[in-house]
């Protein structure tokens, strides 16, 4: 069994209202020097069998068609061990 | 013959009783359809109604998209079948690439429900035809995932085509771009939209007012003419 990770955010140029009212909490928390939040997604897939490049291509086609909405967001995928 | 006009319900789906009774109100055969049916028992036009199909889970429409009922819709629609999709459905649409752009959160973050105030843009649509262009209706609003957005590209094209079918008055309850409260497919028999006309089809509840009935006598009569 190996871990693959899909982390999805919104694309740079999209508003993230979400993020930015964690933003505003920060300094009312004692948290200052955070100029900017952004909130996204974490997807931690266990795969079944060897994550090889087959393996990882059908985890992207997964994350371009159904994890992500690609009009509005960007992804990235890993493996970890 | 009545037109039949299919109304779907997914889990999680809410008001699917309201558009089948105003289907009923504008004088056609409202047909149940279930996301797991891949039949569309032969109806004549589909209505995607809001809710929070699949609990929103994932995104708003999301998981909706991919169940079995949405093959044939995305099959039909493409050959020319009038689909609405109205809040969630709006949504399912966007997700189903039937309609561009994506929604996102409300800017405000807040659930929005209120009365609102909407310009009718086009008339050229399977859904549209009975307003005139420039009209004013007030139908129901109430949604958290009501943001339309789309790339400055889509939106150029969106505006040159007259594509933008509806646009919010008074108030941008969501943060939209250009103010689209709906948007339509170019061949314009797909259409969908955030307010609930399905919500004022009678004079007594909703708004109080009937602004909502014309979309459904609208495709009907486009239904009789074809």
């Amino acid at each position: 069994m190996a871990r693959v990770v899909v982390d999805v955010m919104l694309k740079p140029e999209i508003l993230d209202p979400q993020g930015q009212a964690v933003q505003r909490a920060l300094p009312r928390l004692g948290f200052d020097g955070i100029s900017d939040v952004r909130q996204g997604k974490r997807f931690e897939l266990e795969v079944d069998g060897p994550v090889d490049d087959a393996a990882l291509a059908r985890i992207r086609e997964m994350a371009e068609t159904f994890l992500a909405n690609t009009v509005i967001e960007d992804f990235s995928v890993k493996v970890e061990s | 013959m009545t037109a039949r006009i299919g109304v779907v319900t997914f889990p999680g789906t809410l008001d699917d009783r309201d558009t089948q009774r105003a289907v009923r109100l504008a004088g056609a055969e409202p047909v149940p359809l279930w996301h797991r049916d891949k039949d569309l028992k032969q109806v004549d036009a589909v209505v995607l109604p809001g809710g929070f199909s699949y609990g929103d889970y994932l995104r708003a429409g999301a998981i909706s998209r991919f169940s079995p009922v949405m093959e044939s819709v995305i099959t039909q629609a493409r050959g020319g079948m009038p689909v609405l999709g109205i809040c969630n459905g709006f949504q399912v649409l966007t997700e189903a690439h039937l309609l561009p752009g994506a929604m996102l959160r409300n800017t405000a973050l807040h659930f929005v429900c209120r009365d609102q105030k909407l310009r009718v843009e086009s008339t050229a649509t399977a859904w549209t035809a009975d307003y005139e262009a420039g009209q004013e209706i007030s139908i129901p609003l109430k949604n958290i995932d009501g943001r339309y957005t789309a790339d400055a590209r889509t939106l150029d094209e969106l505006e040159a085509e007259g594509r933008v079918v509806f646009r919010y008055l008074d108030v941008n309850p969501n943060g939209s771009l250009n103010d689209i409260a709906g948007v339509t497919n170019a061949a314009g028999n797909v259409v969908g939209l955030m307010p609930h006309p399905e919500h004022a089809v009678e004079s007594l509840i909703g708004t109080g007012g009937t602004d909502g009935l014309g979309f459904f006598t609208s495709v009907l009569k486009k239904l009789v003419a074809a």
